[in-house]
């Protein structure tokens, strides 16, 4: 899932100042399993504004609202009949979500209250870990399902370089080394074979904005209208 | 001859190559290049020109590979991963060659985590395996990484990094197979302190013809310090160093500790001297390039030997 983190406070209040009236949206799929910007993060994040305001003698009138996803036309049109009275939207999506709204409603300032993260598993309750950086161009299949261009620290594709340190990366003792995990874990499959060959410099295809029609698919003429 | 550089004619010749090492300075001080390039004049083959080293930003490791060629040093023009992408480095290659740069040394780089930048964000478009595959392309076949054709290629010495005592241990020999596979002409390793360990990388080397398609140089630091000792073998990654290291260091006079360092260095240097598969020392001195002259009479390492 796509994982992010609020952003501080003061900032978010810096961001609403000349604001009196928001609607401060909510996204309940990743972003609500990530404890970001779910409903209850939109609530408590719009008494906190609330407070703060009241407390600067200069309220603000916010409400809150959680659609299903906010990448998802389908789900924002829910929204159509309501952003009309508000002065600016926040939105506690993704930055693909807070976009999507932005590119729906372009009269109205659409404003983030969170920062995008990362991609990336849940540990545990509240505790999330990257693993992918959507490259575009997939080596888990040779590298024994441990990414090397998220989980080293250089991105190598022929590591692991000449600071892994006791098992562990050169940046941080605390962050196990990828092409060390990587060669553990070829070698207890018996694939090493896997990594003999040079991977040659890759072709990265996240330089400009990607688009993805699946098979059987085609982009509507009324696309984006 | 692939680049005809005087390390390459050295090494071809079958002389065990003695190479330096010289970290450009944190401004624009020619003096200072100048300076260190003269206690390392007659002493190496070749000095290495480190390339921002520890992620810091310093003098242009191709400006003082040039600095170093007007004070009549041939250098050893290392570049790293982290700073540049293909394009840069592709074109920083044509230029350095033109002015007369004849050895590279192809590193992936620290992380830029560790230097004075530590906001910066690191590049690392290919890596060193990769940037190996680059030069000896541009070289061999005259092309670029894209597969355009190279007006007048560069005929550089490839050079590259080996770390025998990093984790896992049993595959560094296998990098450094594929760093050869990948066309690198030499390798200098990590500064070595474990002497069994690298004994060990080095039969394993040999067994597997390795050292029969690349030289290798030996990476000798002399200590300076107990302090350095312990700071190497405790804060460096990557470094290993025994506890014996540092308990000779500890019983000599603390007038000596120094020059105990040295000694021991002189005593590897006569190890790799006959160790099968050893084709030269390189010594990095660090900031100690005043003790190059003294270091390499005591190894009995000179005269240097002249090749045309």
């Amino acid at each position: 899932m796509i994982v992010a983190k609020r952003k501080p406070f003061d900032e978010i209040k810096q961001l609403l100042k000349g604001y009196k009236k928001v609607l401060n949206v909510g996204c309940g799929t990743c972003v609500a399993v990530c404890l970001a910007g779910g409903e209850k993060e939109v609530s408590v994040l719009n008494a906190e504004l609330d407070m703060a305001r009241k407390i600067e003698d200069n309220p603000i009138e916010i409400s809150g609202i959680t659609i299903e996803r906010q990448c998802d036309r389908e789900y924002l049109e829910a929204l159509d009949a309501k952003v009309g009275e508000y002065e600016a939207l926040l939105s506690m999506a993704c930055g693909a979500g807070i976009q999507f709204l932005a590119e729906r409603y372009p009269t109205i300032p659409v404003l983030p209250a969170v920062d995008t993260t990362f991609i990336g598993v849940n540990q545990a309750v509240g505790w999330y870990e990257e693993r992918c950086r959507s490259c575009s161009s997939c080596v888990l299949g040779q590298t024994g399902g441990i990414c090397p261009v998220t989980m080293c620290a250089k991105g190598l594709y022929n590591g692991p370089c000449g600071g892994t340190n006791k098992g562990n990366c050169e940046i941080d003792a605390s962050q196990p080394c990828a092409w060390y995990m990587i060669y553990e874990r070829l070698k207890g499959q018996n694939r090493l074979e896997c990594i003999l060959e040079i991977t040659p410099a890759n072709d990265w295809q996240n330089q400009t904005p990607r688009t993805v029609i699946q098979p059987g698919y085609s982009k509507p003429e009324t696309a984006g209208k | 001859m692939k680049a005809g550089s005087n390390l390459e004619k050295i090494l071809k010749a079958g002389h065990f190559a003695f190479t330096g090492e010289l970290g450009p300075p944190r401004g624009t001080g020619v003096e200072e290049v100048k300076h260190k390039a003269s206690f390392l004049k007659g002493m190496v083959d070749s000095v290495n020109i480190t390339d921002n080293q520890t992620a810091v930003v310093r003098m242009a490791s191709w400006a003082a590979s040039l600095i170093v060629i007007q004070e009549g040093l041939e250098p050893n023009y290392q570049m790293v991963c982290r700073d540049r992408n293909r394009l840069a480095m592709q074109s920083d290659i044509l230029g350095a060659y033109t002015l007369g740069i004849r050895n590279m040394l192809c590193l992936s780089g620290d992380h830029q985590k560790f230097g004075d930048h530590p906001q910066a964000k690191g590049v690392f478009d290919i890596d060193s395996m990769q940037l190996i595959a680059m030069v000896k392309k541009m070289r061999d076949e005259g092309k670029f990484q894209g597969g355009t054709d190279v007006e007048h290629p560069p005929k550089i010495f490839i050079g590259a990094a080996a770390n025998p005592f990093a984790d896992p241990f049993e595959w560094r020999v296998h990098r450094l197979a594929k760093k050869v596979a990948a066309g690198v002409d030499f390798i200098q390793t990590q500064c070595i302190y474990n002497m069994e360990k690298f004994r060990n990388f080095m039969k394993m080397a040999n067994d597997m013809g390795l050292t029969e398609k690349v030289y290798i140089l030996a990476g000798v630091t002399p200590m300076k310090s107990i302090g350095m000792a312990r700071y190497m073998k405790a804060k460096v990654p990557g470094m290993d160093v025994p506890d014996e290291i540092i308990k000779r260091l500890q019983g000599v006079d603390k007038t000596k500790v120094a020059d105990e360092g040295i000694k021991m260095a002189c005593e590897q240097i006569e190890e790799f001297k006959e160790m099968k598969g050893v084709a030269g020392v390189h010594l990095m001195a660090i900031e100690w390039e005043h003790k190059v002259p003294e270091i390499a009479e005591r190894a009995k390492v000179l005269p240097r030997p002249v090749v045309d």
